[in-house]
């Protein structure tokens, strides 16, 4: 298939992947909601506190950008598009640690 | 004359996807970047001055905002539930699900305004008589995070009003969904810096 031939027949299958289970994802998010407000309360060391938080909160972000915002059925071209500013943004994660560091 | 010109290339193959969605995917970059900002000065500032910051739950009211970020989670598969719907051409289910978005997201805002009211009028802080933006770094960085946040909502739920009467008009279906994708990867963004944000400014 010619180059054309296969962008004209990707545009054709824009969405030909299968829905996620939604409800199921939506299920995780609140689940891990109600984990947070429970960690975040809990008579344990503050750093275990805030690690366990900010894992959720990422772990909740990459559901909602995987399966919501159908990052997971994109191309790779358009993924590198998405994960573009995150070098940036980790560069200013880095700096800020060095801050306190 | 331009057919002469061009003839013998092959086309660019792309990103393999429709404008809008890429413009969108770009404006969301620079979003990432706005938000990183943001958050980067609140801990920047926080961490600075940590003795100036109240433990979760003292001044901000956890239950409530909680109840708001299950709001907003179910708004985004309500969004993703409409987008479903228009692929398949299900017009009744566009309509609902566009709908309930909206609400959920004007619902949203709602609890939001009367958190404000509340922390502004009927909360201490640091011996001072409501917390508002002057109540030092702590109010100065909750109000503009979460209010930029709430502008973001803000702007979304009229996008979305509009799309729901453009749904009711028949504008959406199996041959027309790139505005409700659009528009989803826009709320679900929304929703993703509110997961991000609550678990900052509301838990740690």
């Amino acid at each position: 298939m010619s180059e054309a031939g296969g962008h004209a027949a990707s545009a054709a299958d824009d969405h030909a992947h299968e829905h996620p289970k939604y409800m199921l994802i939506w299920l995780y998010l609140a689940i891990l909601t109600i984990l947070e407000v429970l960690v975040a309360f809990l008579a344990i060391p503050k750093w275990m506190i805030v690690v366990s938080l900010l894992i959720m909160a990422v772990w909740k972000a990459l559901l909602v950008a995987l399966y919501y915002m159908h990052l997971k059925f994109e191309p790779n071209r358009l993924r590198l598009v998405a994960l573009a500013p995150l070098p940036a943004v980790a560069i200013m994660i880095i700096a800020i640690m060095m801050e306190y560091v | 004359m331009a057919h002469a010109a061009t003839a013998g290339r092959v086309p660019e193959r792309g990103l393999d996807v429709y404008t809008q969605k890429v413009g969108m995917w770009v404006f969301l970059c620079s979003e990432v970047m706005f938000f990183a900002g943001l958050i980067g000065s609140y801990v920047v500032l926080r961490f600075g001055a940590a003795d100036t910051w109240a433990e979760p739950g003292d001044v901000l009211n956890v239950p409530v905002t909680a109840f708001n970020t299950f709001l907003l989670i179910c708004s985004s598969v309500t969004m993703v539930k409409a987008f479903a719907a228009a692929q398949e051409g299900d017009q009744r289910g566009i309509k609902l699900y566009l709908l309930l978005t909206t609400l959920l997201g004007a619902t949203f805002l709602g609890v939001q305004v009367y958190e404000y009211i509340e922390l502004v009028l009927h909360k201490s802080w640091q011996g001072s008589h409501g917390f508002t933006p002057a109540a030092g770094l702590y109010g100065a960085t909750f109000f503009t995070m979460t209010g930029f946040h709430g502008f973001h909502v803000l702007l979304g739920v009229i996008c979305l009003a509009w799309a729901t009467i453009r749904a009711w008009r028949g504008h959406w279906g199996a041959d027309n969904t790139h505005g409700i994708e659009v528009l989803g990867l826009y709320w679900h963004f929304v929703d993703l810096v509110w997961i991000i944000l609550f678990t900052i400014v509301y838990l740690i």
